[in-house]
């Protein structure tokens, strides 16, 4: 961190890309950049084939964000950059965990906290189980602090996806993005 | 038609109306090479060949900074492209327009560690506004048509373009494209279409202007600060030079925004930060407004950012949004190309409406006087001075990186843009050679003269080469005080006259060198020997080398500490 802020929070920003290789690490290294370990980075394409939706998570303050953000429109590949407000979003994560479960007591028992947490059984061999869990970061963190005992044998997180509640998009219009395009591209 | 792909390359180049490229060539960049002679593209663009691959990246530079134009470089694979890295770098910081054309190992080489193959894309990115690799042959010609449009359009910057070794002799279809086209096709047509405005003639928000004339009836004591975005803004000058003599305040300007105020003007104070004068300097602690124009707040501007301008709201003005908040924090902001939000200023302001007569008295009462002369030795004002007389103030001034630079900027009063070409935000040592003979293959009517130090000229001089080999006639005066000057001014002051490494104590013997190159060689000790020389030097109409003997212990005045408020001065 450039320095730490005890007013810093998670935040959760969400960013729409040109798909094209190397835009990826065009906006991850602008965040090493500026000093922010990334806490959950999520990618993927949306609707629209050309353009990736990349959900960022960095513990950060309401300056430091600000900055961020800035910098991260002025990229050329980036097309819009919304903070994410938890109260006015939907944030999930999936969770992949082999536990290990030798014994039929052991398999009974992870399968019940399954069921508790509703986490899906995926795979099931004589000396392990794998389950899926899709939520918050809180959900996700209990079930793991619970499945430790048993030993977990490895783990896989997707990274926070995010979505605005509502029928608001990145995609609408503001005085703000249009100005961060003047010094991008003016003719 | 159907043409080889490294012929598209010379073809978009003229399609941009390039008539020079500066570079050097190797072995993946062959196929272009091929074709000044091939096809005989050296007789619509001429090639300058430097000594070494930074040189023309800084030649580039300096030719884009001084026309307007967008400047062009190319060099090979490898090492031939980290070289130019330096040289992108320093044009990224000044938002400079230079366009960078490698060649990459060809795609069954790519990723294998191949003889000088290196990640060019991945290594500029974070120092070019934007960059490419060209993997397929039918994409040459619209990434080339954007990758102009892009480095010279809103805050202009460099823009590299990596194509791979077998795409330049792909046959591929080229359909000739006027410049005046080139919005409304390819991938650039359709970036344009998808921004919801006009982006050939983008209006700064009418509201924002009006909301800053409201303000300057409120304020009483205010002070513009005029930095590189004006120079890079193509018909500012004039605007600006309206503006400030509406609002009749003072002006202060960065090293950047040398030339956008004339250095003689009665509203200037000068530059600010590190080494700007007493006047802007306190201008700027006692302001109640600052209107910065197309700067960035960049740290040898604000010293302790913490106290910049303590008593006074900011408005900034700039075409880069991102830079708006970054290192200090405004009031008020307005975004757009300077030209028309001064446009929009000039007539929404009259003529000296607003009364700042007690504020601009006062400040401008802070003026220096001129300094005095010494019949004992030479002194660095003395030189800038002399050039300045015998060049009646026209001459382009291209400097290098330290002592002679904030004296060139201090001493030597600016008159239009593009007259300073300096490495502000980089600090590029070795910069101004390349720049000064750039600058003169671009404006052969001017008179162009390189100052640098002893320590700076040693880092580029092989350029002599180049300078007397296409006869560029660019005076390099030399601030030789066997010292890396600027550095032993710290060592002195801060760090207890312990000179660690700073002392050149060492060859060559400038005249010698210069001579081995076949360029004329002057030993100056005085201000007459100084005038003889430059006058002579002038005259000859060829390149010179004058090496100009100061005192080791010659400082910058004024100078504020970089963690110190700007008004505690380390050094009157």
């Amino acid at each position: 961190m450039p320095y730490t802020s005890a007013s810093a929070t998670r935040q959760t920003l969400s960013v729409l890309v040109d798909n094209y290789a190397g835009v990826l690490s065009q906006v991850s290294r602008l965040f090493s950049r500026k000093g922010f370990n990334i806490e959950s980075l999520a990618v993927g394409t949306t609707d629209n084939p050309e353009i990736s939706r990349i959900t960022i998570e960095v513990i950060a303050d309401e300056q430091q964000t600000k900055q961020v953000m800035s910098q991260l429109s002025k990229l050329f590949p980036v097309r819009s950059v919304k903070r994410l407000e938890p109260a006015h979003s939907i944030r999930r994560e999936l969770l992949l965990i082999k536990v290990k479960a030798e014994t039929r007591e052991i398999r009974n028992e992870v399968i019940q906290i399954a069921n508790i947490f509703r986490a899906s059984i995926i795979d099931v061999s004589l000396g392990s189980i794998t389950l899926a869990i899709i939520g918050t970061e809180s959900k996700d963190d209990a079930i793991e602090g619970l499945l430790k005992e048993f030993g977990i044998l490895e783990l896989a997180r997707t990274g926070m996806v995010a979505l605005e509640r509502g029928q608001y998009t990145l995609n609408d219009e503001s005085k703000v993005k249009g100005e961060y395009d003047y010094g991008k591209l003016m003719l | 038609m159907k043409l080889k792909a490294s012929q598209v390359v010379m073809e978009c180049l003229l399609e941009q109306g390039v008539d020079t490229v500066f570079g050097y060539p190797g072995g993946t960049i062959l196929e272009i090479y091929d074709e000044f002679e091939l096809h005989g593209y050296s007789k619509k663009i001429r090639h300058i060949l430097t000594a070494h691959e930074q040189g023309a990246s800084h030649a580039a530079d300096g030719y884009a900074r001084s026309t307007g134009k967008v400047g062009v470089c190319f060099a090979t694979s490898g090492p031939g492209a980290t070289n130019l890295t330096t040289g992108i770098a320093t044009a990224y910081m000044d938002s400079s327009p230079v366009v960078f054309l490698t060649v990459n190992v060809g795609e069954s080489l790519i990723g294998k560690d191949s003889f000088q193959e290196v990640d060019i894309t991945g290594i500029t990115m974070p120092i070019t506004k934007c960059n490419y690799l060209v993997r397929r042959g039918e994409d040459l010609a619209d990434i080339m048509r954007e990758a102009f449009a892009i480095a010279r359009s809103g805050r202009p910057g460099p823009v590299l373009i990596d194509i791979l070794k077998n795409v330049t002799y792909e046959m591929v279809e080229y359909n000739p494209l006027p410049l005046s086209e080139h919005h409304r096709h390819g991938k650039l047509g359709q970036l344009i279409a998808r921004k919801g405005h006009d982006l050939k003639t983008p209006e700064p928000d009418h509201d924002d202007v009006t909301m800053l004339v409201e303000m300057l009836s409120d304020c009483k004591r205010p002070l513009v600060l005029v930095g590189g975005g004006v120079i890079r803004s193509k018909g500012a000058v004039p605007e600006f030079r309206r503006f400030i003599e509406k609002l009749g305040c003072p002006v202060a300007s960065t090293v950047m925004g040398g030339g956008a105020c004339p250095g003689d003007h009665p509203l200037f104070t000068g530059m600010i930060g590190m080494h700007g004068n007493h006047a802007s300097n306190v201008a700027s602690h006692d302001c109640d407004m600052l209107i910065a124009i197309g700067c960035r707040f960049s740290d040898r501007v604000t010293c302790d950012v913490k106290t910049f301008v303590p008593n006074a709201c900011v408005v900034h003005i700039d075409i880069d949004r991102s830079e708006i908040d970054k290192n200090v924090l405004t009031s008020h902001h307005i975004i757009g190309d300077a030209r028309r939000v001064l446009e929009l200023l000039n007539e929404r302001i009259m003529l000296r409406e607003y009364d700042f007569s007690a504020w601009r008295t006062a400040i401008l009462s802070l003026k220096e006087a001129p300094l005095e002369h010494n019949d004992n030795k030479l002194l660095p004002h003395e030189i800038l001075e002399t050039v300045s007389e015998l060049t009646n103030g026209n001459a382009i001034i291209a400097t290098d990186v330290g002592q002679h630079q904030m004296w060139s900027c201090q001493y030597f009063h600016f008159n239009r843009p593009g007259q300073l070409l300096t490495s502000g935000g980089f600090g590029t040592m070795g910069f101004g050679y390349g720049a000064a003979f750039g600058a003169k293959v671009g404006n052969p009517d001017q008179v162009v003269v390189h100052t640098t130090g002893d320590g700076c000229f040693r880092m580029n001089c092989h350029e002599l080469a180049t300078v007397q080999h296409y006869d560029i006639p660019v005076i390099t005066i030399i601030f030789d005080n066997h010292t890396l000057g600027m550095v032993r001014q710290w060592q002195t002051l801060i760090y207890g006259k312990r000179y660690s490494q700073t002392t050149l104590d060492r060859g060559p013997d400038f005249v010698k060198l210069a001579e081995a190159y076949g360029v004329k060689g002057y030993r100056v000790t005085n201000v007459d020997e100084f005038r003889a020389a430059f006058q002579e030097a002038l005259e000859s109409g060829h390149a010179a080398v004058i090496d100009a003997m100061l005192d080791m212990d010659e400082m910058v005045h004024p100078m504020v500490a970089g963690t110190s408020p700007v008004t505690n001065f380390l050094l009157d």
